[in-house]
């Protein structure tokens, strides 16, 4: 028998069955990022320039490709738990704060998926010359 | 009215500021510079696919005097959310809670930070510009 009443139920309060999930993907996420980001950092500051021609053509290597991807991704996904949270915590009416946390869901999905798609036009070549 | 006032908690202005919760502060406000980070690494890569002319407009945006502040402050950022993301994960694994490891942990967190941005900008100033 349950204790809740129709109306909690109807309202969607109570456990959500997940309570560990978000942080500990947003631990699994902050552990991938440490070797992602020290990776992305020393490669450009080890490039000879940060001219056009230099860093695309370390874009164009497969590695580059690959893990730049990998690090958008993971990143986008880390920083989404985090920014959600700050919303969570300081919008406490709840239209604004379905509207900023549906919106910011968009805003990191149009980035993350502009920055992918960018990084895979210039490891496939398909960027303008 | 009860018999007696029930305890209540000072009001949290009461309590004197320490690098406990101003560290995690902190840790929350660079989250979120890293976050607008994002689209600034979105806006770079998008740029780098569209060819050396967007390539070159977005070099410029970057390094105007107050595109290169923001690099800068993007920098320390990055850098204490790392160093101070590996306490929490240390937190997270049961250690490091005694006060001396706590106090050392945050300071190394803050001036490391601060060494390896400075360390960065030099590099960056010999070897990329």
């Amino acid at each position: 028998m349950s204790l809740r009443s129709p109306l909690g139920r109807v309202l969607g309060m109570g456990s959500a069955k997940d309570g560990t999930a978000h942080w500990w993907a947003q631990r699994v996420t902050a552990v991938a990022l440490v070797p992602l980001t020290l990776w992305f950092v020393i490669s450009l500051l080890a490039l000879p320039g940060l001219d056009y021609d230099t860093v695309h053509a370390w874009a164009s290597l497969p590695s580059s490709g690959f893990l730049s991807s990998l690090l958008v991704a993971v990143l986008a996904y880390h920083s989404y738990l985090g920014t959600i949270v700050i919303v969570e915590d300081y919008v406490t009416s709840i239209l604004p704060k379905i509207v900023s946390l549906l919106l910011l869901r968009f805003a990191y999905v149009l980035s993350g998926g502009a920055c992918i798609f960018a990084i895979l036009r210039v490891a496939f070549g398909f960027s303008r010359l | 009215m009860p018999a007696r006032a029930r305890p209540t908690s000072p009001h949290w202005q009461i309590y004197r500021w320490q690098i406990g919760n101003s560290l995690s502060i902190l840790h929350r406000v660079t989250g979120a510079l890293l976050a607008l980070g994002l689209i600034a690494l979105s806006y770079w890569f998008v740029s780098l696919a569209g060819g050396a002319d967007s390539y070159a407009a977005a070099s410029r945006v970057f390094a105007n005097p107050l595109g290169l502040l923001v690099l800068v402050g993007w920098t320390f950022a990055f850098l204490f959310h790392l160093l101070n993301g590996v306490r929490h994960l240390f937190w997270d694994a049961g250690r490091g809670f005694e006060r001396t490891e706590r106090h050392a942990g945050g300071w190394f967190a803050v001036f490391g930070a601060a060494a390896l941005t400075l360390g960065v900008w030099i590099w960056v100033w010999h070897h990329l510009s």
